[in-house]
């Protein structure tokens, strides 16, 4: 296996360990995140493994994979920003907000990555922290009441490859770190 | 933060060691665990079914009658399952309630264990909530280590298991079928009932779906009793209710009130009133899939039965507030497109309507609305509303209804000016 080597093939396992021995498919979430931690997206070899390693086919994964939205099968920024612009936050000026971010990263919409490979945006359905609207994730880690001048500040911070620190719990350093994080586990990204 | 005498789910929210096991046992955490451990599980059913409490994700099942009704002598096992995907849009109390006293959600989620003769536990909590995660599994592995939970539950010989699974961005999956398939590692999408999760749910066994708010509410049934939980809210609605507050209103943010507190003292006393002292036009009682209400009803009591009779609903108790200088055809714009894309496909009334919802919507919002766009809004509204599987369409068809019924001038001043009435620039250009 070209994805799951060494020690995420151990990691692998390990999650699938977490569900009862007769339903090792309820691993397949986990697993696409952890994937996603060592690839920065999921690629079909990734998809392919997973499949492999629970005994289903690729085109199985594959329609978990894009059923949802926080798995990225494109190539994808280093850090990944995402901006609610549901109706509370609307309501507090996330239009803006999110004007501001493609501004202050130089992207047009529609850019999935910026130009130098940093940045992915992405708008975002209510992200449920409407008490403190615009509601922003850095690398899912969550930044409150946030101006348009504040965007732009935390824009400028990734793209001078610093992580700004956010409301509530640890920053992460990258797109994959947080990715890890979701697939539960600890440490560095492979 | 809560203007009750007695806090009762944000009671430990000034006091951060309860986030630490210690803390939380400290202040009499998992003592209701242990007197459960010592209930028979049709007991402990009872005391949930006389306290009334009722479910309180959006849809008010009364709980104990839900635990009730799984069957123990199937032979197969059964399961409890934590939905934590709040996801409907203006909601986010499960979010403070969990990173505030996350062994409270463990304490709960064991209590209703041992009342259907669970196992295993899952919490499904939705993949954007990261920290909150972090925040449960912390606690998770606390309560193992202090031998709370696991094979000798409080040393009383009872295992009690319990698994964290995070989601990955999909709001169909707060829908408990499609939540349980998601965690069977499908596809997100909703199982037509019956059977119902009770009798076949997870991997087809006896199933509980709880929401976390509901849960975190059993610890004290359990150690205080049913008569104290009834002693707040109304006959029909007992107990309190969290209620996030957003939008267009001076403080923002998570509160516990009675039942039947009216939506004016939420407004006005809790959350400072409207922004800038602006006037009240619209407001969701129970997030964007509950029918928007209007400043005429301020004062119904926020409870199951007073926003039913008010022509909406309870939902999840997200008020999300729009003020006079709003335009409802731009906010139902946008809490429509969230329905198109959340839509999960199933279904062609909530796949194809709420799609051609936001094509009619933008249209008559960026001022190139005809008169014939409303029938046909009306026309979609209805051939959406109890049309399809489950009740997400019915959100698409709450916010085009309601906001139909209540703001049809809005609609027609748009389409007459041919220009959103609350937005300074006219609109030149007309695509055919």
């Amino acid at each position: 296996m070209a994805v799951f080597e060494g020690r995420a093939a151990e990691e692998a396992r390990q999650i699938i360990g977490r569900y009862p021995a007769a339903h090792a498919r309820s691993a397949i979430m986990p697993l696409l995140y952890l994937a996603q931690s060592i690839e920065g997206m999921i690629s079909r070899e990734a998809l392919r493994e997973i499949g492999e390693l629970l005994t289903i086919t690729t085109a199985e994964v594959e329609g978990v994979a894009t059923f949802y939205s926080m798995y990225r099968l494109r190539p994808t920024g280093t850090h990944v920003v995402n901006v609610c612009t549901n109706l509370a936050c609307k309501l507090r000026g996330a239009g803006e907000v999110y004007e501001a971010a493609h501004e202050a990263a130089g992207m047009v919409h529609g850019q999935e990555v910026s130009d130098d490979g940093t940045l992915t945006l992405h708008e975002e359905e209510c992200l449920g922290v409407c008490d403190f609207a615009p509601a922003v994730q850095v690398n899912l880690a969550n930044h409150d009441d946030v101006t348009p001048d504040r965007m732009r500040e935390l824009i400028g911070a990734l793209r001078a490859g610093e992580v700004p620190a956010p409301a509530r719990g640890p920053a992460f350093a990258s797109f994959r770190a947080a990715s890890r994080a979701l697939a539960g586990l600890d440490g560095e990204p492979v | 933060m809560s203007p009750l005498a007695e806090p009762r789910l944000t009671r430990h929210w000034d006091d951060p060691s309860v986030v630490a096991i210690d803390g939380y046992r400290a202040a009499g955490g998992y003592e209701a665990l242990r007197t459960a451990l010592g209930m028979a599980p049709a007991d402990i059913i009872e005391v949930v079914k006389a306290s009334g409490l009722r479910g309180r994700g959006g849809a008010g099942f009364p709980t104990g009658m839900k635990w009730g009704f799984v069957p123990t002598d199937t032979g197969k096992p059964t399961y409890v399952v934590v939905n934590f995907d709040e996801s409907e849009p203006g909601t986010c109390n499960n979010r403070e309630l969990a990173e505030r006293d996350p062994h409270r959600l463990l304490e709960g989620t064991a209590i209703a264990a041992l009342a259907i003769g669970c196992r295993t536990a899952f919490i499904y909590i939705r993949g954007e909530y990261l920290w909150q995660s972090i925040v449960l599994e912390r606690a998770i592995r606390e309560a193992y280590e202090a031998a709370v939970l696991g094979p000798d539950a409080l040393g009383s010989g009872t295992p009690i298991d319990v698994v964290l699974h995070r989601g990955a961005g999909a709001y169909i999956c707060g829908e408990e079928t499609a939540l349980l398939n998601s965690l069977e590692g499908l596809r997100g999408q909703p199982r037509l009932r019956p059977p119902f999760p009770a009798v076949e749910g997870l991997y087809a066994s006896p199933t509980v779906v709880n929401n976390v708010e509901t849960l975190m509410n059993v610890p004290d049934i359990v150690a205080r009793g049913a008569d104290w939980f009834r002693s707040v809210g109304t006959e029909k609605s007992p107990g309190t209710k969290m209620v996030t507050i957003s939008g267009k209103v001076e403080r923002p943010g998570n509160y516990e009130v009675a039942l039947g507190t009216p939506f004016r003292e939420v407004l006005e006393d809790l959350a400072g009133g409207v922004l800038g002292g602006r006037a009240l036009k619209a407001w969701t009682p129970g997030g964007s899939s509950t029918p928007l209400l209007t400043a005429e009803h301020a004062d119904v009591g926020l409870d199951y039965e007073s926003l039913a009779a008010a022509g909406s609903m309870l939902g999840t108790a997200a008020i999300m507030v729009m003020d006079e200088t709003d335009c409802v055809v731009d906010a139902a714009t946008r809490m429509v497109e969230f329905y198109a894309h959340e839509s999960c496909g199933k279904c062609t009334p909530c796949r194809e309507g709420s799609w051609w919802a936001t094509r009619v919507l933008g249209r008559i919002e960026q001022g190139h609305g005809r008169p014939e766009d409303l029938p046909v809004m009306r026309d979609l509204g209805r051939n959406i509303l109890f049309k399809a599987f489950c009740a997400l369409a019915d959100g698409t068809a709450s916010v085009i209804n309601s906001s139909l019924q209540h703001f049809a001038d809005e609609y027609e001043a748009h389409v007459r000016e041919g220009r959103c009435p609350a937005k300074a620039h006219d609109v030149v250009e007309v695509v055919a």
